[in-house]
């Protein structure tokens, strides 16, 4: 491995290398202080946070089953259905509040599967190096190059029922290799330090160098990458919807996408049945993406604008 | 260098046999009967179905032992032949696909590269300009967040639903035979164009924000401090900067391919574009098997392909590949 290959490729802004980060209470105070003053962090975090209250309140604010036929058909926004109803009557609001709830849910679950399973790939490869470093690696890059898509639409086609759980699961776990790639870079540049070989003569044992010693010392990137993937779980999940392989029961924001094309919303211009699922997820993934370009900021003072 | 071609080589081949024996196991043990759920949904004359279970059977090979099926299962797949499609009324599977594959790379090649191409460029004069940043980046994460069937689905609703400037679905007009004249092509390239843009944009919005962030962290590098030390030019030392930060943008070509893919699929389905995607809806919605099966190993053997050009143009960029200073990396 050289400097020159940038392993830690991260497609939309990843860190940009190993930061020391001391767990201090000055430096804990330094990035709180430069976290509410960053506008990308505080943008970020204010629209998840809407989504999120709004998915929180779903049972609340729209009780019942989200697909049952409770209105007139097809009929535009007004101070009843707010966000209109879908050609069968059933309520648009209900179905994108319900929705909320199963996009958060894939990307949470869907990301952090992934995150662990890259983590300790990433950890025991860069840690033990030689041969299970090897083996590990080919694994890496084999799922690295077959399409995730491709193979979740493969699997889930042949299950009758299919479950939102289900669905996270399997992102999760074809979508873990460029974390674990990035994770084994990061973890081969730390083992080499002084702290990593002063636990190493103290008898300590590996599994304690790795989670007391190295994973603290990148935990704000750990931090970043279990975002990103957050994300990408998010965007894959909506695209197995609408390809029509998404949960069979139940509601998603792909789901309302897939059903408003299969049923001419686009010819018919209901625009209200279409948009709301659309803007739901491209702005949960910009502000995640936002907000992760901004802690990453945060951490890495070499990255502040000037 | 050639270690280098030949370890890649050596990835993909491996890939490739990992796909294909996923492909071949996940009908034999996934929980349910395969050929049962394939008869159900499928509309067919009652009488028709002993025959059709006894064809599916010997086609699966399903009373073979297992290694034998494998066998020849590779035999068959080595011979091109992926089965036939149920749907298409027992069109062989390779033909289908072989017919859609042209729409399919008509929209992914170009939008790929001239995303790639201006994405880069934008994203590289952005960088470190403030005003020009202040646009491009919020534009570039809200492209890139944008999941890509939605961003299809408001262009065709805006520019073909209500403007009615481009039309919404197919690849060409129904009341015109595909024939080499001048008036097809353009008909053709107006059904396209709205399909193309949205891929375009969803992939621009990455690799502008991705070079822009790489110009901005190779700006800060030691060779650009010695250069403005020196007094070099800012034009010089920004053009050193793309040099470096093209690599990693390659690179992240190579990795994003399955998504870009993926998005395709999923843009077509939007416009009834009659490649790939909308074919793989067609096999999800009547749960043809050997369709789906053919449409995954297509995907990933063009991938793995695209894969390995994507080595090759890191080999003619990168000069330290070819005098094996460096091995790349994936």
């Amino acid at each position: 491995m050289s400097d020159a290959q940038p392993l830690d490729y991260v497609p939309v802004a990843g860190p940009a290398g190993p930061m020391p980060a001391s767990e201090s209470v000055g430096r804990r105070r330094e990035i709180l202080y430069f976290a509410f003053r960053s506008k990308k962090v505080l943008v970020g975090i204010a629209i998840l946070a809407v989504f999120a209250i709004l998915a929180l309140l779903a049972p609340i604010i729209a009780p019942g089953d989200p697909n049952e036929f409770v209105g007139p058909l097809g009929a535009p926004p007004s101070a009843e259905y707010w966000f209109g109803t879908t050609t069968f009557g059933q309520d648009v609001f209900a179905q994108f509040v319900h929705g909320l709830v199963a996009t958060f849910v894939v990307g949470f679950l869907g990301g952090g599967i992934a995150a662990l399973i890259g983590m300790t790939v990433g950890f025991v490869a860069g840690y033990r190096g030689g041969r299970i470093d090897e083996v590990l690696n080919v694994i890496t890059n084999v799922v690295l190059v077959i399409p995730t898509l491709a193979v979740l639409i493969v699997v889930t086609a042949y299950l009758q029922t299919r479950g939102l759980l289900l669905e996270a699961a399997f992102i999760g776990f074809t979508s873990w290799p460029w974390a674990a790639r990035a994770i084994r870079a990061q973890t081969f540049s730390l083992k080499s330090r002084e702290f990593v070989d002063l636990a190493k003569i103290s008898g300590v044992s590996s599994w304690r160098v790795v989670f007391r010693e190295i994973a603290p010392n990148m935990s704000s990137y750990l931090f970043l990458t279990f975002i990103l993937l957050f994300g990408s779980a998010i965007l894959i999940a909506a695209s197995l919807d609408f390809i029509g392989l998404g949960p069979t029961s139940g509601i998603s924001l792909g789901l309302m996408m897939y059903n408003a094309v299969a049923w001419s919303a686009l010819q018919l211009g209901m625009w209200w049945w279409f948009i709301p699922p659309g803007i739901g997820i491209t702005a949960i993934v910009g502000a995640l993406y936002v907000t992760n370009v901004g802690l990453d900021e945060i951490f890495n003072p070499r990255l502040r604008e000037s | 260098m050639r270690s280098y071609f030949g370890r890649k080589l050596a990835i993909y081949v491996f890939t490739f046999w990992v796909a294909a024996t996923i492909d071949w196991m996940i009908p034999r043990f996934m929980p349910g009967d395969p050929i049962q759920s394939l008869l159900s949904r499928t509309q067919v004359a009652p009488e028709a179905v002993a025959d059709l279970i006894a064809y599916y059977k010997a086609l699966f090979g399903l009373d073979l032992p297992l290694w034998q099926q494998y066998l020849n299962f590779w035999g068959r797949l080595l011979q091109g032949d992926l089965g036939r499609s149920v749907y298409l009324s027992g069109r062989p599977v390779t033909d289908v696909i072989m017919a859609a594959l042209p729409y399919t790379l008509a929209l992914l090649v170009p939008a790929i590269l001239l995303s790639w191409w201006t994405g880069n460029k934008a994203g590289a004069i952005a960088a470190r300009r403030r005003v020009l940043d202040n646009t491009l980046l919020p534009i570039g994460y809200i492209l890139t967040a944008t999941p890509y069937m939605w961003l299809a689905i408001m262009l065709a609703w805006i520019f073909a639903t209500e403007l009615g400037i481009f039309p919404i679905s197919g690849a060409y007009s129904y009341d015109i035979e595909p024939s080499f004249t001048l008036s097809f092509a353009i008909d053709l390239a107006w059904h396209w164009f709205l399909p193309f843009l949205s891929l375009f944009l969803v992939m621009f919005g990455g690799w502008a924000i991705g070079m822009r962030n790489m110009i901005i962290y190779e700006l800060d590098a030691d060779y650009s401090r010695y250069l403005a030390s020196l007094g070099a030019p800012t034009g010089l030392i920004r053009r050193y900067a793309f040099r470096n930060a093209v690599l990693p943008q390659i690179t992240g070509l190579a990795l994003s391919l399955g998504v870009i893919v993926a998005g395709a699929l999923v843009t077509e389905i939007v416009f009834s574009y009659p490649g790939i995607g909308k074919l793989l809806l067609a096999a999800v919605q009547n749960q043809d098997y050997f369709l789906l099966q053919g449409i995954f190993l297509f995907v990933i053997a063009g991938v793995l392909v695209a894969n390995f050009l994507v080595d090759i143009a890191y080999v003619v960029v990168d000069p330290r590949t070819r005098t094996g200073l460096t091995g790349g990396t994936a």
